[in-house]
């Protein structure tokens, strides 16, 4: 795989993109490049950042040791990556995020199954059902942006966002899930709860979610969700 | 050890240099908006490590001081007094036990760093001591501050500033004791308008040929809904040329990105790690810092560099605080 560009952002970063639309093998192998860059990074590498079609690296611009042309040698190192990577697969960590598909948390549960003609029981089983990886996380600290949502449950963002989505809320829009790691305002149709603590500074890490992880729903009772919380 | 807050001014926030490595968990390094104002009053207090210090921003905080200490305020010009007296800025200055400071309004440039010497002694959260208002951890309780906090100094501040203070030889007595030398202001904004730098974003090519004009010829003004997380530029609305859909992607410090209604928004310090809005440019990091100075109303006009020159002008930069910090340096070993 190799990126469609390389390019600066800003003068402390670059850009490689290597997709401009949604494309999870496209995505996996991104992820790849990432844990590696991450591996060999040199200490000037500030961050390295998988976002959905490409990833950035952020250079330390006052870093004593940062070349004289960071840009160049930064490409290198992901030329270098992208080599060592060329067949491999991130293994991602396998993670359970317990749900509550219950109405109280579902707000959005009726409305999706009406606009996919599925039943809500269906709208949950399916998806409960599928592996989900991360895509991303960004946006928000610890904000999972999750890939591979059954094709029938993809809907359009909703006309009118809530002004307030509480914590915890999975929720989705097109081909993605999102898990919202506060209570905020959102467009995306919300499904159900998890109990678990999506992001806590004091933790480590502080994300329940990573980018690359594999990702499985599993639908619990509102008496587990209070027993979990 | 500790420092009261008797009226909190208008967003006194705890700031460092920020936490850094973390932006794959959607944590944005934060820290001070004016880096090179935050450094320079450390080095004022003979701080080396990135001590946290305060954040003030525009209406600055009344605070009392229950230790002897060695603060400075360096940064935005505040009307700032010591028990009614002015309070020299830039400078490091021995404050008595039992003084109160009175920040005021700031006159030019819109933060200022209050460090003290040792620093603000808050709990680091995930390596920084900054406060990160958006998902309220850090700093002080995660949140500005308020009237009646005390805000933990070092243990041994009282200690440290009494033999930091020892060198620089302060003359005279009473509540403001300070030096008649002061560190330059790097970062304050020009009178008129402030020249910012910036590089052709990654989607520049992608608005129409009025908007890139207008990105660079426009006079822009901050919009009063600007904040650490971003400075919203009022002028003419600039339009793409398609609306395709942008993937989200990441974002850095000074990205200038242009939502649907055609107005920039450039991001700071607290900005949100990654978005799906056009990049119509990058601002050169060596601008950000004078870029945050700018209060609300402010005019600033864009001039186009490129990759090469914003380097350069990052090493420009870097010189200035090496060369002020070496100065204040040399008061120290005196």
């Amino acid at each position: 795989m190799n990126p469609l560009r390389i390019e600066p952002l800003g003068d402390a970063a670059l850009y490689a993109e290597f997709s401009r639309s949604l494309d999870l093998r496209v995505n996996e192998a991104l992820q790849a490049v990432a844990a590696a860059l991450r591996e060999r990074a040199p200490v000037w590498v500030r961050d390295v950042v998988p976002s959905l079609g490409g990833l950035a690296l952020h250079f330390d611009p006052e870093h004593a040791e940062l070349p004289e042309a960071p840009l160049r040698a930064a490409t290198d190192l992901l030329l270098e990556c992208l080599k060592a990577t060329a067949r491999g697969r991130t293994a991602g960590r396998e993670v359970e995020v317990p749900v509550c598909y219950d109405a109280e948390f579902g707000l959005d549960l009726g409305e999706v199954a009406a606009q996919t003609g599925l039943d809500a029981a269906e709208v949950v089983r399916r998806h409960a059902a599928t592996e989900h990886r991360v895509l991303m996380v960004g946006f928000a600290p610890g904000q999972p942006y999750i890939g591979g949502l059954d094709p029938r449950l993809a809907v359009p963002r909703r006309a009118t966002p809530r002004t307030r989505v509480p914590a915890g809320s999975i929720a989705i829009a097109n081909a993605q899930s999102v898990v919202y790691p506060f209570e905020i305002a959102g467009g995306w149709s919300v499904l159900g709860r998890t109990p678990l603590r999506v992001f806590d500074p004091r933790r480590e890490p502080p994300s329940l979610l990573l980018p690359g992880d594999r990702v499985r729903f599993a639908p619990i009772s509102r008496q587990r969700f209070e027993a979990l919380r | 050890m500790s420092l009261r807050v008797l009226r909190p001014g208008m967003l006194t926030t705890v700031q460092d240099r920020g936490r850094h490595r973390m932006q794959h968990l959607g944590i944005v390094p934060g820290g001070a908006m004016d880096p090179v104002a935050f450094e320079l009053a450390n080095a004022l207090v003979g701080n080396l490590q990135g001590e946290a210090a305060l954040e003030f921003t525009l209406l600055g905080p009344q605070l009392a001081f229950e230790e002897t200490v060695l603060i400075a305020l360096c940064g935005a010009e505040f009307d700032a007094t010591l028990d009614g007296q002015r309070l020299p800025l830039d400078r490091p200055v021995l404050v008595q036990s039992g003084t109160r400071l009175a920040a005021g309004r700031a006159r030019r440039g819109s933060r200022a760093y209050l460090a003290v010497a040792g620093g603000i002694a808050v709990e680091p959260v995930l390596g920084s001591r900054s406060t990160y208002l958006p998902a309220k951890f850090g700093g002080w309780q995660g949140r500005a501050l308020r009237a009646d906090d005390r805000l933990p100094l070092a243990p041994d501040c009282a200690v440290l500033s009494g033999a930091r203070a020892g060198p620089l030889q302060l003359p005279g007595g009473g509540a403001v004791r300070s030096v008649p030398w002061s560190a330059p202001s790097l970062t304050l904004p020009e009178r008129e308008f402030a020249v910012i730098h910036a590089l052709e974003g990654r989607h520049f090519s992608g608005f129409d040929a009025d908007a890139q004009r207008a990105f660079f010829d426009a006079t822009w003004h901050v919009a009063p809904a600007s904040d650490r997380m971003g400075f919203r530029l009022l002028g003419p609305a600039l339009a793409r040329a398609s609306d395709d859909e942008i993937l989200s992607e990441p974002t850095c410090l000074g990205t200038v990105q242009v939502p649907a209604d055609g107005a920039p928004i450039a991001l700071m310090a607290d900005h949100q790690t990654t978005g799906g809005y056009p990049k119509i440019a990058e601002i050169a990091g060596a601008d950000v810092s004078r870029l945050a100075q700018l209060a609300p109303g402010a005019a600033l006009r864009f001039v186009r560099c490129t990759l090469a020159e914003a380097h350069a002008l990052r090493r420009a930069a870097r010189q200035r605080v090496e060369s002020a910090r070496r100065g204040i340096a040399s008061k120290y070993q005196s």
